[in-house]
C-alpha cells in the first residue's frame, strides 16, 4: 500500500487568491481572500471525474498526510487513495481548506488588508452558504462546471447539502455523512460550551492574542476536550477505558496529574489540538454550524430547499452517533422522498460514535464503494 | 423481505420477479417496495436502463443494495409511503411483501397513489397444499406455504387469490393482469376470480390500476 501510495499524484498545497470582493449572508465584504486547497489523482478529459471533499469543524485539506504542521497521517487515508473508495486512480479529488480556517484559506488569524493587523474579531462573521461559495471559487478556477461527487462528514455533510441546494445543477451525486439539515439545540449548546472556554482564557485577550504573542491554549484544550466527548459514544469510551486508572494502582486524592485513562486521553487531545489550530478559527467555524438551518435559509421548507435537485444522493449515519443521530439523517431523506429525488440511505451499526466516518469502517466503506462505482456508471466514467 | 418458495426459471432470476420484469418496459421509473438484496432493481436497470428506487425494512437488505450501486432506502411500507408525491413513478412494485404489511389495503392505495401503474405478487394461500394442510393435517397452512412457522412469520396477512381480487374490488382497483404461478414455476394468465388458478398457483403477480 505504502508504494502504491507513492503513485498517487499530489498537488503541493496549492492556493489561490481572489481579489474580486465576495458578499457574505452577513451583508460583509470579503476581500482579498485566499483558498488554501490540496488536490490528488488526475482530473480527466472530460473533467467529469472530480470530488470536492468537505472537510469537518477541525478539519482541513490535508486528506493523505503528512500533515505539515503535526507530521501525523491525514485525515481520511481509511478513504482515500489508490483501489481506496474514494479511488485517486479514477478520480480526481479536492480538497480546500474551508473559509474561516487556519490552514491557509482567509481566516481571523490573517491580516486584514486595510489595517496590516491580524482580523481577530472584526473578521465577518461567516455562514456554510458562505463557505460553498469559496469552494465553488476553486471548483472554478480548475475549469470544473459539475462535480462528480460532493461528500463529506459532520460540518463537511453541511457543506454537502448546501451544495446540493445552493448549487444543485453543479452536483451529479452528493454524499452527506453523519450530518444534519440544522445544527439542533443540543449541538448549539457544546459550542457554546466551547466557545466560552476559550473567551474565558485570559490568554485569549479579547480575540486578540496574536498582537501580544500569546495563544489561549488552555481555553481553546477545553474546548477541544468537551467536544471530544460528543464525538464519542459512552459504549467507546467504556471500551477504550473503564474506570482503568493511568499509571498508578490507586487513586490519588489530588487534582494535578490525571488519575483515569479518560481523563489522560482527553488532556492529550486538548493539548495536541492546540498546537494545530486558531481559537479564533474555532470560534467562526463553530459559529457557522450554529447558524446552519438549511430549511429556513431556503424558503421554510426542506423540500422547498432541495426542490429541483437531479443529483444521486448516498446519506449515511451511525447507529451510535449523538451528536448527528440517524434521525437527523432520516429527515434528510424523507424531504428527498418527497420530491421523488434520487437517495440511498444507510445506517451503519457502530458503536463508536460521531467520529465512526473517519475509522475502519468496513461496511461503511462498502456503502460508499458501491455508491460511487453505481453513479460512475450513471455517469458513463470509464473503468479504472 | 420474505420470499415464497424460490422458484426459480433456469438461469435467471426469481419467477416472479422475472413475471414482474416482462411487465415493465424500458426506461420507465419503478419503485420496489420490499426490494430485498435489489435482485430485481439490478435486472430492472442492467436490462432495461429502468429508473429505479427501492425500500426495504432490513438494514442488511438496504446496505447490500446500495453497495450494488442501487438507489434504495430504508423504510417501512407501512409508513413511510406517505412521504412520496403522487404518481412521481410509472410503476410501484410491491414483490412478496403484501402479505407481510400491517395493512394491506392502505398500502396498495399508497401504491396507486404513487405510481400509475402497481405491480404486486404474493403467495397464495388458496394453494391446495394449504387446504390439504388444514383440512387433512390440521396443521396452520402458513407453515406450508411459506416455512415460516405461524408462531414466527413475518407473514401476518396471507392471502388467497380470491381475497385479493375482492379486495381490489373493494378499494376500486382494476386488475388489469393477472398471472398464476404453480409449484413447477409455470405461468398461466387468469381472468377474474379463476378457481384453478387459486387451487393451483403457489404464487400470483397482478398488474393493477386505476380506472
Amino acid at each position: 500500500m505504502d508504494a502504491a501510495r507513492h503513485a498517487v499524484a499530489v498537488s503541493a498545497c496549492d492556493q489561490m487568491v481572489i481579489e474580486e470582493p465576495l458578499r457574505l449572508d452577513s451583508g460583509a465584504v470579503l476581500a482579498p481572500i485566499t483558498i488554501a486547497y490540496k488536490t490528488y489523482g488526475r482530473l480527466n478529459r472530460d473533467r467529469s471525474n472530480a470530488i470536492l471533499i468537505c472537510h469537518a469543524l477541525t478539519g482541513d485539506q490535508y486528506v493523505l498526510g503528512p500533515h505539515p504542521v503535526t507530521d501525523k497521517p491525514g485525515w481520511w487515508e481509511t478513504m482515500v487513495g489508490p483501489g481506496m473508495p474514494l479511488d485517486t486512480e479514477r478520480y480526481f479529488i479536492i480538497c480546500p481548506n474551508v473559509l474561516g480556517g487556519c490552514m491557509g484559506t482567509t481566516g481571523p488569524a490573517h491580516d486584514d488588508p486595510i489595517t496590516g493587523r491580524p482580523y481577530g474579531l472584526t473578521f465577518p462573521v461567516i455562514t456554510i452558504r458562505d463557505m460553498v461559495r469559496v469552494q465553488a471559487l476553486v471548483v472554478d478556477s480548475l475549469g470544473i462546471g459539475d462535480l462528480f461527487c460532493v461528500i463529506g462528514g459532520s460540518m463537511g455533510g453541511m457543506l454537502v447539502l448546501e451544495w446540493a441546494t445552493t448549487l444543485k445543477e453543479r452536483v451529479f451525486s452528493a454524499v452527506p455523512i453523519a450530518a444534519s439539515v440544522r445544527h439542533s439545540a443540543q449541538n448549539i449548546a457544546f459550542h457554546e460550551v466551547g466557545r466560552q472556554a476559550i473567551m474565558a482564557d485570559p490568554d485569549w485577550c479579547g480575540g486578540e492574542y496574536q498582537r501580544t504573542g500569546r495563544r489561549p491554549e488552555r481555553g481553546l484544550a477545553v474546548a477541544r476536550m468537551a467536544a471530544h466527548i460528543t464525538y464519542l459514544s459512552e459504549a467507546a469510551l467504556h471500551r477504550k477505558f473503564g474506570r482503568r486508572l493511568q499509571n498508578r494502582e490507586q487513586l490519588s486524592f489530588a487534582f494535578a496529574d490525571p488519575d483515569f485513562q479518560v481523563e489522560s486521553y482527553l488532556r492529550h487531545q486538548g493539548s495536541s489540538f492546540v498546537e494545530r489550530f486558531d481559537a479564533n478559527s474555532y470560534l467562526y467555524i463553530s459559529r457557522a454550524m450554529d447558524y446552519f438551518d438549511l430549511a429556513a435559509d431556503h424558503g421554510g421548507t426542506l423540500t422547498a430547499a432541495l426542490q429541483g435537485s437531479r443529483a444521486r444522493f448516498c446519506v449515511v449515519s451511525f447507529s451510535s452517533d449523538w451528536l448527528f443521530p440517524t434521525a437527523e439523517s432520516r429527515e434528510i431523506v424523507r424531504a428527498l422522498n418527497a420530491i421523488a429525488g434520487n437517495v440511498s440511505f444507510v445506517e451503519i451499526a457502530s458503536d463508536k460514535g460521531h467520529d465512526a466516518f473517519l475509522l475502519d469502517e468496513p461496511e461503511f466503506f462498502a456503502t460508499i464503494t458501491g455508491f460511487l462505482n453505481g453513479a460512475a456508471e450513471h455517469r458513463g466514467l470509464a473503468r479504472r | 423481505m420474505t420470499q415464497a418458495r424460490p422458484a426459480l426459471k433456469s438461469g435467471g432470476i426469481r419467477v416472479d420477479l422475472q413475471l414482474i420484469a416482462e411487465m415493465v418496459p424500458p426506461a420507465c421509473r419503478v419503485l420496489d417496495i420490499g426490494c430485498g438484496d435489489g435482485t430485481l432493481l439490478e435486472y430492472l436497470w442492467r436490462e432495461k436502463q429502468v429508473d429505479g428506487r427501492g425500500i426495504e425494512l432490513g438494514q442488511a437488505g438496504v446496505n447490500a443494495c446500495v453497495e450494488r450501486g442501487l438507489s434504495v432506502i430504508q423504510g417501512d411500507a407501512d409508513t413511510d409511503l406517505i412521504d412520496y408525491p403522487d404518481h412521481a413513478f410509472d410503476f410501484a412494485v410491491l414483490s412478496q411483501t403484501l402479505q407481510a404489511v400491517r395493512r394491506p389495503d392502505a398500502v396498495l392505495t399508497q401504491l396507486l397513489r404513487i405510481g400509475h401503474q402497481a405491480i404486486v405478487s404474493f403467495p397464495n394461500l388458496g394453494h391446495w397444499r394449504a387446504r390439504l394442510a388444514l383440512a387433512l393435517h390440521g396443521r396452520s397452512p402458513l407453515t406450508a406455504l411459506v416455512g415460516h412457522p405461524w408462531y414466527d412469520s413475518p407473514n401476518i396477512h396471507p392471502c388467497t387469490i380470491r381475497d385479493f381480487v375482492q379486495m381490489c374490488d373493494g378499494l376500486g382497483i382494476r386488475i388489469r393482469r393477472s398471472i398464476a404461478v404453480d409449484g413447477d414455476a409455470k405461468t398461466a394468465p387468469f381472468t377474474g376470480v379463476s378457481r384453478l388458478a387459486n387451487l393451483f398457483g403457489v404464487q400470483a403477480v397482478f398488474l393493477l390500476g386505476k380506472d
